[in-house]
């Protein structure tokens, strides 16, 4: 990012700079010490990617052992720890940091403040988790290796864990502390920074599904919080909340788990459809078909994702009432979900669409996470899900959301800020090329795990029947090209923009673009808004 | 761990033998997978039959659904881009609109939901089951007890063929049978067409117990019992495995049902209660004073000296034994009734579920301990001509 990478103190060239009295840190300091949302976001979104890739590696080495039947690279110990900490590095140090990074680089100027409300916390809540992400990495060389409970933890299996189990648990509460600090940062900044006039139905929509949720952060990551620290009093302290030989129950730390874990899917989510509502009425050139429905329908899913949690526990043998109920709840959140894809496509219609990449990735969001979202109905009905649950069908769903949905979404929103975060333009060719890659290796992963799991093939087996053989090949082969596709996005896409080679980026480089982000200059000068803009009607202009 | 040079020589063989088409063929596996398999298992059960419905249901309305909706996507994509001379039109925000596809989805789903209903509900209703197997998960292998119905009383372990873990670690499976990682050494029997109630619970961790053309799946789970339940319709083969994370060898607990005609399955029943029993006592055993009173000590220290004391004087309401008139009297009859059925409503429970062994010697343990010393030997043989009565 050449200006903001390089040259705090002197961003760019352009109107801001006469006022520009930064002095802030240079060098190493200028990050350590960083207070600047600007920095912060970058920070994270660097180590987000970092952790991407570390995770990648890890599924492609679970790929790899999958590749043919039979053990050839790995022993079952490592297997389930790759499972393991692929499932924890992705969403815990790759997905939802990445999009705290979008939050702390676009929420100060979609709403016209100058940073987040607290610099200091926000700084805190960035440096908490590189001591946990290296907990988490470094578990692997700990004796006994890396958890291997799955992502899950379920008791009473990581009662049985070695002491990375602890590190695992430990690097948890660390990122919960960094996530909860990070929620309230956005919620009190959006809450009272935002610009004169910007009242809340005209704040962006990707303000606004942030808003949604940090409160889903703040109600859950202190869920699980509890849920892991009685795992470890049953570990070390002679409890037995989960052991049942002692009397616990290892159905309630599901019940807790998964009250944590289903809003967590939609706190990977919401900030997804935030960019891509802002993404489709940009390159449609046409304003989002209904703004207010939209905010409805992400505040109805969040309320809704709090009493569906025990859909991911058909299997163990509820009481008939409890399965109807959790049945019926998770079918009904597929309405909200309905109406924000009839929304993006209402926004389409009659538009003057281009495809630049952003656009390209918000299309193929759309297309390939609602087959993600097909299949979680399928899943919702508790009979069908008893043949499907914890096989291959819900692997390929649930990659289906997360890496279709939350990261090509990642990806949509990387390609549209990036010329506001660089300055320059990113290569449109390969934008497009690193988009039809990674659409068509996502869908030769994935599609294949579909037969997996409807001929039952269990998720988590280091090795299989021969006659699963040839899907997992293929899937296998995607993998690789999936992840070598994410190789080139960085070193041919994100590299060039953040060394500044590129053509020059305009403020407004999308003609259909609307919001204040694009009021300041390309790339954006290291202080914003530092006196409250004054704003049109619509609270999408600076007016003076 | 493997050394590296023999992980780079198997991969490159494998990948040889992949290109090559050289890998051996692997046939379908009926009540297993087949190769390639597109959907879920044929069902054997009628629940099964349901979930394909439902699942082709969901399909095809999911589908349609996709189809109708992205179909119009498309149609926007290729009619309204700025390359075709697209001017962006200005609507926004219709209550009309909003409201009908937010209700239309609504019935959709509620439409989806009713069968659905009827489904789970029978899946769920375990009750006059014509027979009851406990199946404990371990790891891992499972355990098999039937508990009620023809053949209560087996019980078995069963475990993964120890040859097909073997050639998982070599990494080579050029040779792998069709019922690779699915081959046990003692499969499930059942019998057709009979309700068969599976209780499901585990020793250690969690495991899950499920067997695709039956349509169940169940959690095991340690310290709590769960159940399910099938229906099979045709005798046969039937695979599954362990569906829930369970530690290393989680990949390598298989499911074997075996379900067998009426007829073959009470002579399997015969079979195996003669094999159990062969490995119980031998109640037409004559036994010797001496042996059979050691014997009858343990039995007695077991069961017996917690209420009447090692001593056999009892305490309390406790009954003695030592100096009764029913232990030492010369009709063992009274005394063996006494253990079979109980006395004093239950205060004395009855003990029939011990062996004919073990309560002929306790019996005539007590006829000689203390200061009885009656000197009356009991043969098991007297209790299987009591428990006849």
């Amino acid at each position: 990012m050449s200006a903001v990478l390089d040259h705090p103190a002197h961003a760019g060239g352009h109107a801001h700079d006469a006022h520009d009295h930064h002095h802030g840190p240079t060098g190493w300091r200028r990050w350590l010490f960083a207070t600047n949302h600007k920095d912060i976001g970058t920070l994270y979104l660097l180590f987000s990617f970092t952790m991407l890739m570390v995770g990648g590696v890890l599924a492609l080495l679970i790929r790899a052992e999958l590749f043919q039947p039979g053990l050839q690279l790995v022993n079952p110990e490592l297997f389930n720890q790759l499972t393991t900490m692929h499932g924890l590095i992705m969403v815990f140090g790759a997905i939802m940091p990445a999009f705290v990074g979008f939050a702390n680089w676009m929420i100060p100027l979609q709403i016209g403040a100058s940073d987040m409300a607290f610099a200091r916390m926000n700084n805190f809540s960035f440096w908490l988790m590189i001591p946990a992400a290296l907990l988490l990495v470094g578990s692997f060389f700990m004796p006994g290796g890396a958890p291997a409970a799955g992502w899950t933890l379920y008791a009473p299996l990581t009662l049985q864990m070695g002491p990375s189990m602890d590190a695992g648990i430990f690097a948890m509460h660390i990122l919960g502390a960094s996530s909860i600090m990070g929620s309230i940062n956005i919620i009190v900044t959006i809450l009272n920074m935002r610009a004169p006039g910007m009242t809340l139905m005209k704040m962006p929509m990707f303000a606004w599904t942030w808003l949604i949720t940090a409160y889903l952060l703040i109600a859950v990551m202190p869920v699980l919080a509890g849920a892991i620290t009685m795992t470890l009093t049953d570990r070390h302290f002679g409890t037995s909340f989960f052991n049942p030989a002692g009397g616990g129950d290892p159905v309630m730390y599901q019940h807790i788990f998964w009250f944590f874990g289903h809003p967590e899917v939609y706190i990977m989510i919401l900030p997804a459809f935030g960019i891509i509502s802002q993404i489709v009425p940009a390159f449609a050139r046409k304003k989002l078909f209904g703004y207010a429905s939209m905010v409805y329908a992400t505040s109805s899913i969040a309320i809704l994702s709090f009493i569906v949690w025990a859909h991911h526990m058909f299997t163990t043998g509820m009481p008939v009432t409890g399965q109807l109920f959790f049945m019926y709840a998770t079918m009904l959140i597929s309405v909200p979900t309905a109406v924000k894809i009839f929304n993006w496509i209402a926004t389409m219609w009659r538009g003057s669409m281009t495809f630049e990449t952003p656009m390209l990735f918000a299309v193929g969001f759309i297309f390939v996470f609602t087959i993600g979202g097909f299949t979680g109905l399928i899943l919702a009905m508790a009979p069908i899900d008893i043949q499907l649950q914890d096989t291959y069908y819900v692997v390929a769903h649930f990659h289906y959301v997360l890496v279709a949905g939350s990261l090509f979404a990642l990806f949509a929103g990387v390609y549209y800020w990036l010329p506001k975060w660089t300055g320059v333009m990113y290569s449109e060719v390969r934008g497009k090329i690193h988009f039809w890659l990674s659409l068509i290796f996502f869908n030769i992963t994935f599609f294949p795990m579909h037969f997996l799991g409807l001929a039952g093939m269990p998720r988590r087996y280091a090795d299989y029947p021969m006659q699963f053989a040839d899907f997992n090949a293929i899937a296998s082969i995607g993998s690789l090209g999936f992840g070598l596709a994410q190789v080139y996005f960085f070193v041919f896409v994100v590299l060039p923009c953040m060394r500044g080679k590129g053509a020059k980026a305009p403020a407004k480089p999308w003609d259909g673009a609307e919001g204040l982000e694009w009021e300041v200059p390309s790339p954006a000068p290291f202080h914003t808004f530092e006196n409250p803009p004054k704003l049109d009607a619509t609270a999408t202009r600076v007016i003076g | 761990m493997k050394s590296i040079p023999r992980k780079l020589a198997s991969v490159l063989w494998l990948a040889g033998a992949w290109v090559g088409g050289a890998a051996h063929a692997v046939g379908d596996l009926p009540g297993g997978p087949a190769v390639n398999q597109l959907n879920l298992h044929p069902p054997v059960t009628r629940i099964a039959e349901e979930q394909h419905f439902l699942h082709w249901m969901m399909l095809i309305i999911c589908t349609v659904i996709f189809v109708a909706v992205f179909a119009v996507m498309f149609y926007s994509i290729w009619k309204h881009r700025r390359s075709q001379g697209a001017k962006s039109a200005n609507f926004h925000e219709s209550v009309t609109v909003e409201v009908v596809w937010t209700v239309i989805p609504f019935l959709i789903v509620i439409g989806m939901a009713l069968p659905a209903t009827k489904v789970l509900v029978a899946q769920k209703d375990t009750t006059n089951a014509d027979l009851t197997i406990k199946t404990t998960g371990y790891q891992w292998k499972w355990g098999y007890d039937y508990l009620k119905g023809e053949g209560e009383g087996l019980s078995y372990i069963s475990t993964i063929d120890s040859s097909h873990r073997a050639m998982s670690n070599t990494g080579n499976v050029a040779n792998a049978p069709d019922d690779y990682l699915l081959r046990v050494d003692n499969p499930l029997v059942v019998p057709v067409g009979k309700k068969i109630r599976i209780i499901t619970t585990a020793n250690d961790v969690i495991h899950a117990f499920m067997v695709p053309a039956f349509g169940i799946k169940q959690d095991a789970i340690p310290g709590f019992v769960r159940d399910t339940w099938f229906r099979a319709e045709k005798v046969g083969d039937y695979y599954g495995q362990c569906a829930e994370l369970c530690g290393k060898e989680h990949a390598y607990m298989p499911i074997h049902v075996k379900v067998l005609s009426a007829t073959d399955y009470s002579q399997w029943v015969e079979a195996e209660m003669k094999k159990a029993a062969a490995k119980l006592d031998d109640p037409a055993k004559v036994w010797t004073l001496d042996d059979i009173m050691k014997r009858g000590e343990k039995v007695y220290a077991a069961n017996c000296a917690a209420c009447h004391q090692a001593s056999g004087k009892g305490a309390g309401p406790i009954k003695p034994l030592d100096g009764s008139a029913i232990v030492k009297d010369a009709d063992h009859a009274k005394q063996i009734q006494v253990l079979l059925q109980g006395a004093a409503n239950g205060a004395m429970p009855a003990w029939k579920q011990l062996s004919d062994t073990d309560l002929a010697a306790v019996v005539s343990y007590t006829k000689n301990a203390w200061s009885n010393k009656t000197g009356q030997l009991v043969q098991p043989s007297e209790i299987v001509a009591q428990r006849a009565k």
